[in-house]
């Protein structure tokens, strides 16, 4: 702890965003604020600070890079409206997208999570287990255990390759079931006003 | 192509008409449908029906027609958009029946549509939500992280699990099937052989690949007993299935073996 606090007290400000910025450029993954803590052996608050700034500093010049908070960590990453160049670059092209089933499976398992196939079932009114399957293969979904209930069927939730996919912070970040509920009916309404 | 499209002309001597939309626009919406819910919702907005009252009778039709017009696209028509029509006949049949006369006038009299309008609502929370998804993963692609960086942890050889071993085995043994039609009687060889031939050349070499050794194996029966020898010299030896990255071949290799550089 007297290490932990002699490299506090030997650090400048400046000198811990510019180590936090090194060390979420080189992670792989999104590195949250207190694994930099951990490392840099500072105060979770002064790490927290020191990503603030960095956001900011980011941001205030205009960067073609941005620091984001995903999966519940912080992440390096190219600014969206550069996306065209960036992949005239890299020469690729976007992945393949989920099916519209598959994206509402997914949907479903986000929202009911742990949730059964049969209680997939009885919001799709469709058998779902291709979309399943794909969501498995593309890890999207884990299998969190089975329902003690008759037969006791698997239970499905997301993973964390989820929130990276879709660019969330946490499942909390998704906007309400119930909000879908007004933006559909509202939909409705403008319609027949439309009429 | 053409013929096909012909046979869809609205015909108003036949009993039934069959469909009222053109070829190609139909066969496109009816790929785009999610199951049956999301055709209902299409057809109730199509007819620009209030969702809180539901013209069944009407939707019913359609609802068949679109069916049959399937069938005859020679598309598989999942049992739940079959099921759904059972549910829109039974509703339909139970609005046509006659109110008991008896009965209290009760304003929220049991209306036989309210469950699939609990359910069509239901759904419709979670089409959306799907459009959600939809939209956050196209922004997400536009998204994009530095280059893969050298490191201890991406550069070591990956360790196989149990799954990368089996796809390994699968691989082989489905081309193996192809080979050997004419299969001669052979002396079977022993696990506890094959065992000790794999061992004498992991330790003899180092490490060996283990698709080339399973290239090796002449009949299913020999490349069983070596993928069981492989996994039974794991269990039992100083030995580590290696793979350098996904799908990239598997070594086996002494644990004290000098590594290549």
């Amino acid at each position: 702890m007297s290490e932990a606090a002699a490299a506090k007290t030997a650090r400048s400000t400046s000198e811990l965003v510019a180590l936090v910025e090194a060390l979420i450029f080189v992670a792989d993954e999104p590195v949250t604020a207190k694994l930099l803590g951990e490392v840099l052996e500072e105060e979770r608050g002064s790490v927290q600070a020191a990503i603030d700034k960095l956001v900011r500093e980011y941001e205030g010049r205009e960067s073609g890079l941005q620091i984001r908070e995903i999966a519940g960590g912080w992440q390096l990453t190219t600014r969206t409206e550069f996306h065209d160049e960036v992949r005239q670059f890299l020469k690729t092209r976007p992945s393949a997208k989920l099916s519209l089933p598959s994206l509402e499976t997914l949907a479903v398992i986000a929202y009911k999570q742990p949730v059964t196939v049969p209680e997939i079932l009885d919001i799709r009114g469709v058998q779902s287990a291709t979309s399943i399957k794909t969501l498995l293969d593309k890890r999207l979904i884990v299998a969190k255990g089975r329902k003690e209930t008759v037969g006791r069927p698997m239970q499905y939730g997301t993973s964390k390759e989820f929130l990276l996919q879709f660019g969330l912070k946490d499942l909390s970040e998704l906007p309400s079931i119930e909000d879908f509920e007004d933006m559909a009916i509202n939909n409705d309404q403008l319609e027949v006003v439309g009429e | 192509m053409d013929e096909q499209r012909e046979q869809f002309t609205f015909d108003f001597h036949h009993e039934r008409p069959e469909i009222v939309r053109g070829g190609d626009e139909l066969k496109i919406k009816i790929g785009d449908f999610a199951g049956p819910l999301d055709l209902l919702l299409f057809l109730i907005k199509q007819e620009r029906a209030d969702i809180f009252d539901i013209p069944i009778a009407r939707i019913t039709q359609k609802y068949l027609e679109y069916i049959r017009t399937m069938k005859k696209l020679d598309i598989a028509v999942a049992a739940d958009f079959l099921v759904m029509a059972a549910t829109l006949i039974e509703i339909k049949s139970r609005l046509l029946l006659p109110r008991d006369p008896t009965a209290e006038i009760d304003e929220e009299f049991d209306d036989p549509r309210k469950e699939l309008v609990d359910q069509l609502l239901e759904y419709e929370k979670y089409k959306s939500a799907a459009g959600m998804l939809y939209e956050r993963s196209t922004i997400e692609q536009a998204i994009f992280t530095r280059g893969v960086i050298e490191s201890d942890e991406n550069n070591a050889e990956v360790d196989a699990t149990v799954f990368d071993l089996l796809s390994v085995f699968q691989k082989i043994a489905a081309r193996h099937a192809d080979e050997v039609k004419m299969e001669i009687e052979r002396e079977e060889v022993s696990l506890a052989d094959m065992i000790k031939t794999l061992k004498r050349r992991i330790f003899e070499l180092g490490e060996v690949s283990m698709s080339a050794f399973f290239e090796e194996m002449h009949s299913k029966r020999e490349l069983v007993t070596a993928f069981i020898a492989v996994l039974e010299i794991v269990r039992t030896e100083s030995i580590r299935l290696m793979q350098i990255k996904t799908f990239a071949d598997i070594v086996i290799r002494r644990v004290d073996a000098p590594q290549k550089v």
